[in-house]
């Protein structure tokens, strides 16, 4: 447990000292801050709705931008360790393997954590001057969107430690990250859309089509914060392809644990037997 | 004889069915000092990987202080364990400090000890500034620094003093020689062959995965059977009729007053009171016993040889 904490402790403190962090927080918040402030602009300054377009918008942003910072976090962790030689010194202590990736993994979520919540908090904090009322009920809605965003990260961190476990060289992991993400934030809905089309709705049941949005956890998420609230679904219009889905806010969530959980298991055990 | 800290049995290991290592037995000692030599490749490294059980064994054993350092005892094992890896990298915003920190948190040690050891190797007034702004020399000194954090019984060094230079060299020594006597176990990989010849026990030379011959600096001279090198200086002139009597010795050279030749080491005593008994005054003499570089030289040639 002290390894575990050790080797987070050692990830956070790097971050810090290599500017990531703050990059990061500065990124996150310069994006929500502008989709804050524009997205206020068809609405009125002081609506009700103000904070659900927010919503909307940070999400979309999360979708881009999340599975990309985690990707970069990651996909290095394993490889690029083995490959600058301080695998093998840190290996040489009496820590189990485990310990080395899921210190790596909860240094990095924190890391990843902080900049989102100060980053897309900053925007709430806007909203708030801007005077939307404090007990407005779509702050809910706000604070799943951050929590989910911070879930959706944590997938993509496995994912990158999966990645980083299996390649031979460090140069193949960010091709395959970058692959991973093309493929999850933008071709995938494109493919499933061109797929329907072309299917003209018939062939494909509503359960192989659900089960295909399930197997992309940026589609995960985006059901969660787009579909999942009720008044959420007239804002989002054709995004919401989930419109007639039905999925219950927990088992999309359920579903985001999984997308954690199972590369983050995977890249643990296959790593546990890595050779180094 | 106690127990030896480290001991390999029967070891092989290969790499997608490529031999790396072939049947390796050899055991250390507490309180013994092994160099490990051999060119790259020769599996020194795979040695110090299977000791450390970050790989495990095709075939036969490896035990580290009573322990199977690839089992389910092994953190036991690499709790009483130092490593300083070939190639040793910090990450460059950490000053020394933290990373001594960082170690001694693994390694379920006080920082206060930290102190002394960077005291150690030289790198007390440095330990607050950044790796990256670090010498190779003061990297690898950091590196030797967590190796000893926590009084391990069993340090392993791979090429400990690159980078060094001759002054750290030799206070290196010094600090494994202290260890030495307090019982700890040193095995050091390394090319450089002379400056370790006077200060470890036994010398274990690798060649292409095998063992080619494990000793001390006495016993692989004997073993080896190179020739002694002997120059004499006689008086004027003598020098031809010296070498004329010198049977059985391989003349390497002479000139008026000097000969210089190569014979078995046990029989130079025998050639000298030959030249003498012919009225040859030898004015000088010097002898070079064969050195560990002759003696790696030989078990390479025969490495190539047998494969």
């Amino acid at each position: 447990m002290n390894a575990l904490m050790a080797i987070a402790g050692q990830e956070i403190r790097d971050g810090y000292r290599n500017k990531w962090i703050i990059a990061m927080t500065l990124l996150l918040a310069g994006f929500a801050l502008t989709l804050t402030l524009l997205g206020s602009a068809p609405t009125g300054t002081v609506g009700t709705n103000s904070l659900l377009v927010t919503v909307v918008s940070l999400s979309s942003l999360t979708i881009f931008l999340i599975p990309l910072i985690a990707l970069m976090l990651s996909y290095d962790a394993v490889i690029g360790e083995v490959e600058r030689g301080t695998l093998l010194l840190l290996l040489s202590y009496p820590l189990a393997r485990w310990h080395a990736i899921g210190g790596k993994f909860l240094g990095h979520l924190s890391v990843l954590a902080f900049a989102t919540v100060v980053g897309y908090g900053s925007a709430g904090a806007v909203l708030v001057f801007q005077g939307v009322d404090a007990d407005n009920a779509n702050w809910f809605s706000f604070a799943a969107v951050i929590g989910s965003s911070v879930l959706l990260g944590a997938a993509f961190l496995a994912i990158g430690y999966l990645i980083s476990t299996i390649v031979k060289e460090r140069a193949t992991a960010a091709g395959i990250a970058v692959a991973v993400w093309l493929l999850f934030v933008l071709i995938y809905d494109m493919a499933l859309l061109g797929l329907l089309v072309a299917d003209g709705g018939n062939g494909i049941g509503e359960t192989v089509f659900n089960a295909l949005l399930l197997a992309n956890p940026t589609d995960a998420y985006r059901l969660f914060n787009l579909a999942g609230f009720e008044g959420m679904a007239t804002f989002t219009g054709t995004i919401g392809l989930s419109a007639n889905a039905e999925f219950s806010p927990l088992s999309l969530l359920g579903v985001q644990f999984g997308w954690i959980i199972v590369p983050l298991g995977l890249a643990t055990w296959l790593f546990q037997r890595k050779e180094i | 004889m106690s127990a030896p800290n480290l001991e390999l049995e029967n070891t092989a290991k290969a790499y997608d069915g490529l031999r790396v290592l072939h049947d390796v037995s050899f055991a250390v000692s507490p309180g013994e000092v092994v160099a490990l030599v051999g060119h790259n490749g020769a599996g020194k490294t795979t040695i110090m990987k299977l000791l450390l059980g970050l790989i495990r064994p095709t075939s036969g054993s490896v035990q580290v202080l009573g322990h199977d350092p690839a089992g389910s005892n092994a953190a036991q094992a690499r709790l009483g364990m130092g490593f300083l890896p070939e190639t040793v990298s910090f990450p460059a915003n950490m000053t020394g400090r933290e990373i001594m920190n960082f170690y001694a948190r693994l390694k379920r040690q006080v920082r206060g000890d930290n102190d002394r050891l960077l005291e150690t190797v030289g790198l007390a007034d440095a330990s607050d500034r950044r790796v990256k702004t670090y010498s190779k020399g003061m990297r690898q000194r950091l590196g030797l620094a967590q190796a000893l954090i926590g009084s391990p019984r069993v340090l392993l060094l791979d090429e400990p003093t690159t980078g060094l230079d001759p002054t750290l060299r030799r206070s290196f020594y010094d600090t494994i020689m202290s260890l030495k006597d307090e019982g700890v176990t040193v095995l050091l990989a390394s090319h450089a062959l002379s400056e370790m010849e006077s200060r470890v026990d036994r010398i274990a030379i690798m060649s292409k995965g095998r063992l080619m011959a494990d000793g001390s600096m006495t016993d692989l001279r004997k073993k080896a059977q190179l020739p002694a090198r002997i120059r004499l200086t006689t008086d004027d002139g003598a020098a031809g009729r010296a070498a004329e009597h010198l049977q059985g010795a391989d003349i390497r050279h002479v000139n008026g007053r000097t000969v210089e030749f190569d014979c078995a080491s046990e029989n130079k005593m025998e050639l000298v009171r030959r030249v003498t008994d012919i009225g040859v005054t030898i004015e000088d003499m010097e002898i070079e016993l064969p050195n560990l570089d002759r003696i790696y030289e030989l078990y390479q040639d025969n490495g190539e040889a047998s494969s």
